[in-house]
């Protein structure tokens, strides 16, 4: 599956955060009110935006897979940017979406239209289509009602991909970014503060009817989302490890250069060790999903999901702990990927919830 | 390899199946060994020796070996595609293990000439067994710190001293041995040599060694003034720690070139899934307490991660940060992952879990003996603690502890 092509976009995608995601431009980004728009703007020119859109609607047409080197360059460098929201939106478009939703917002995406997914309720429910917003039909308007969490980038956004339940059955609608009145929108307080995120209140909001997507496929949705997060955590952990290994080689502690006590780098290696093999599970993982497999592409994406979780958690903790009294001030930038660690842990559902949807899977299935 | 078409592989791998499914050795009537370390009786140890040869007889066993030492000079990939067979059919393993893996393809990468037509045709026939020589009582994991002495004397070398972990020492007909023929130099791995050296001298007495599992397998190798033939030395004098170091990437499985052919008992995780449910916890099978379903997953995950490694190791843009991670590490990963496994089979059997290799313990006690055996893995040719150090040290560029 990994072709000259993917390893150069994994080059290029590698440089371009470095670039514009030094830790200087994250922590500056923390107490920003708008999104970078200027590195949002070369995203797009660089195509990115539609490398899993199909070519007949303007995109690159290489599938979702493609995406893992991009997102993962910006795990790597803390990179904080709506592309998941916008690539997780193109694929519900294309995958959902009737014909005429997809020629209009899809070559939208690819020329940078930010999408957002509202998908996540307060009770904080990781059951995609278990929810309780609605829609309820009057004539040729929908009327939306509930709340939606996590909304990554909602004021940014041109449109936001909302579930709800129209009648008995969770739908996706498409709510655009004029139709949600200022005061629908609050900004929350997250723990990954690279990540600029909303509640979306949906009451008084109104769309036509034609904004209700044609299909309801919420599996694409979960597996695009998780590969991401995956591919975001691959890059995360190789970013902790470079962090704790930087520290670990110049401060001294007792004479002597603190890598040297073999309780601080056994579990370095450890982390180590748990990057190798998520990176093992994450291109399998886009692999397989490559291939069309859904089955194989459902296994192997919940065990990336679940092992990266336990293991950037792991590495974002030790970071912290590995830097001392250092390590417990806001100015120590292990903090930050304790905190992007502990988000992917607990977006679209943690090591333990996987393991379990794995367990029929892996174990009852003779033969 | 560029003229292999697929179609040719799958024939292949259909000759081979059915060759060895129609040739596999009946049931012994005693519990095999599970790797070479194990090796405890004559029986166990004819029996393995026949099948190795028997797999060697029939062009299964160093087929990418050079045809003019009597290997069958193909591409690896048709040893690959024998050895998987053997595991996937869960075959006895070939018990020359050094010879194969070790000291066969350090004999064809850096021996000479004479040495490649003396040692490994024999080596691929079991009809020469190799043990191997390099920790020493009180050298532990600490290789260059050997003290066993040879010193030069006519056309002898004169071995003094004591070899500690010899597998197959009391069927060895060779040993690959580090030895000491200097104590100056300008540090300890200065003055070390290796040897290429008969077992059937006067002088050299392996003495075997129980195991905590209570079998034997291993010896310790006296040395009392044995003489061997000068020309056993490999290399010059003072090159030992080096080639010492290239045998042990073969024995790390860091670089290719092992003759083939499985080297221990295969164990996998879906051996402890399928004893999960036989096995009773509480008047019920194992696979259905909460509990043990996750710790399964949570290894099956793990185990699912490691098998994709080498695949993943082959490509070099997914090896970007820190490339030596994958080789360096195999021996670590490999050998915790089987311990915890052997661990996590023998926590499913409930009160059982107290026996030990006996009729009543589940099937036989085999779990409860390779969880005490997994320990080899761990400790042997580095334990894991060291593991971690070289790892720490060598790819992540931290300091020496």
């Amino acid at each position: 599956m990994f072709s000259d092509e993917q390893a150069m976009l994994l080059d290029t995608a590698a440089e371009f955060c470095r670039k514009h995601s030094s830790i200087e431009n994250v922590r500056a980004q923390l107490d920003a009110d708008q999104i970078d728009a200027v590195t949002w703007q070369e995203i797009t020119e660089l195509g990115w935006l539609g490398i899993n859109v199909p070519e007949e609607f303007g995109g690159l047409g290489l599938g979702l897979s493609c995406v893992v080197p991009v997102a993962e360059s910006m795990g790597r460098y803390l990179m904080g940017s709506p592309y998941s929201g916008a690539i997780t939106a193109g694929e519900c478009l294309a995958t959902s979406g009737s014909r005429e939703q997809k020629e209009e917002w899809l070559p939208k995406i690819v020329s940078g239209a930010i999408g957002s997914m509202a998908l996540t309720e307060t009770n904080g429910n990781w059951i995609l289509d278990e929810i309780e917003a609605q829609a309820v039909v009057r004539t040729d308007m929908l009327e939306l009602s509930g709340t939606k969490c996590f909304v990554t980038d909602a004021d940014a956004a041109n449109f936001c991909i909302v579930s709800v339940n129209v009648g008995a059955e969770a739908r996706l609608a498409l709510v655009k970014r004029e139709q949600i009145p200022d005061g629908n929108l609050h900004r929350e307080i997250v723990i990954d503060e690279t990540r600029r995120s909303y509640q979306l209140d949906l009451d008084g909001i109104t769309v036509p009817v034609d904004q209700l997507l044609q299909g309801s496929d919420f599996q694409a949705i979960e597996f695009a989302s998780l590969l991401l997060l995956s591919a975001e955590i691959t890059g995360g952990l190789v970013g902790s490890i470079h962090t704790i290994v930087e520290y670990l080689n110049t401060r001294r502690a007792f004479d002597k250069i603190i890598g040297s006590y073999q309780a601080l780098k056994h579990p370095t290696v450890k982390i180590l060790l748990d990057l190798e093999a998520m990176r093992s599970h994450l291109y399998h993982a886009a692999t397989v999903l490559a291939e069309g497999k859904p089955d194989d592409a459902e296994v192997a994406l919940r065990m990336a999901k679940a092992h990266g979780s336990a293991a950037f958690a792991f590495a974002g903790d030790r970071g912290v702990q590995f830097h001392g009294g250092f390590g417990f001030t806001y100015e120590c930038d292990a903090q930050l990927y304790l905190r992007r660690a502990l988000w992917c842990q607990y977006q679209f559902g943690d090591e333990a919830y996987h393991r379990h949807l794995l367990e029929p899977m892996l174990l009852d299935q003779v033969g | 390899m560029t003229n292999t078409t697929e179609i040719e592989l799958n024939e292949f791998r259909e000759d081979v199946s059915s060759w060895f499914s129609e040739n596999k050795p009946p049931d012994p009537g005693f519990l095999l060994p599970e790797t070479f370390m194990e090796v405890s009786t004559d029986s166990q140890f004819e029996f393995l020796r026949d099948w190795q040869r028997k797999v060697y007889e029939a062009g299964y066993l160093g087929m990418a070996w050079p045809e003019e030492y009597g290997g069958r000079g193909m591409p690896q990939v048709f040893q690959d595609i024998a050895t998987q067979e053997m595991a996937s059919q869960r075959l006895p393993f070939m018990p020359n293990t050094i010879g194969l893996n070790w000291a066969g393809p350090l004999i064809l990468k850096m021996g000479r000439e004479e040495d490649k037509q003396k040692y490994i045709k024999n080596i691929l026939s079991a009809e020469d067994m190799w043990c191997q020589g390099f920790s020493e009582p009180e050298a532990g994991s600490d290789l260059g710190n050997s003290q066993c002495r040879a010193v030069r004397d006519g056309d002898d070398y004169v071995i003094n001293g004591s070899k500690i972990w010899t597998s197959l020492g009391t069927y060895a007909k060779y040993m690959i041995l580090l030895a000491r023929t200097s104590t100056g130099g300008a540090n300890k791995y200065a003055g070390l040599s290796y040897f290429l050296a008969p077992m059937h001298v006067e002088g050299i007495d392996p003495k075997p060694i129980q195991k905590l599992t209570g079998e034997y397998g291993f010896c310790q190798t006296y040395f009392d003034n044995a003489r061997i033939p000068a020309d056993c030395l490999m290399g010059s004098e003072g090159e030992g720690w080096n080639i010492a170091m290239i045998t042990l990437t073969f024995e790390r499985g860091a670089t290719g070139g092992q003759a083939g052919g499985i080297a221990s008992m295969e164990l996998n995780i879906n051996d402890v899934v399928e004893l999960s449910r036989r096995a009773m916890r509480n008047g019920k099978p194992a696979i259905e307490d909460p509990h043990i379903r996750n710790q399964l997953v949570q290894l099956i995950t793990e185990s699912r991660g490691n098998q994709l490694m080498a695949a993943r190791a082959r490509i070099p843009a997914l090896a970007t940060d820190w490339p030596a991670a994958v080789p360096m590490s195999g021996k670590l990963r490999g050998s915790e992952l089987k311990r915890r496994m052997c661990q996590l089979a023998v926590s499913l059997q409930g009160a059982n879990g107290a026996r030990f290799v006996s009729e009543k313990a589940i099937d036989g006690g085999r779990w409860q003996r390779s969880y005490f055996n997994s320990f080899s893995g761990t400790i042997g040719g580095g334990t894991s603690e060291i593991q971690h150090n070289i790892v720490g040290e060598r790819v992540l560029g931290l300091p020496k502890s």
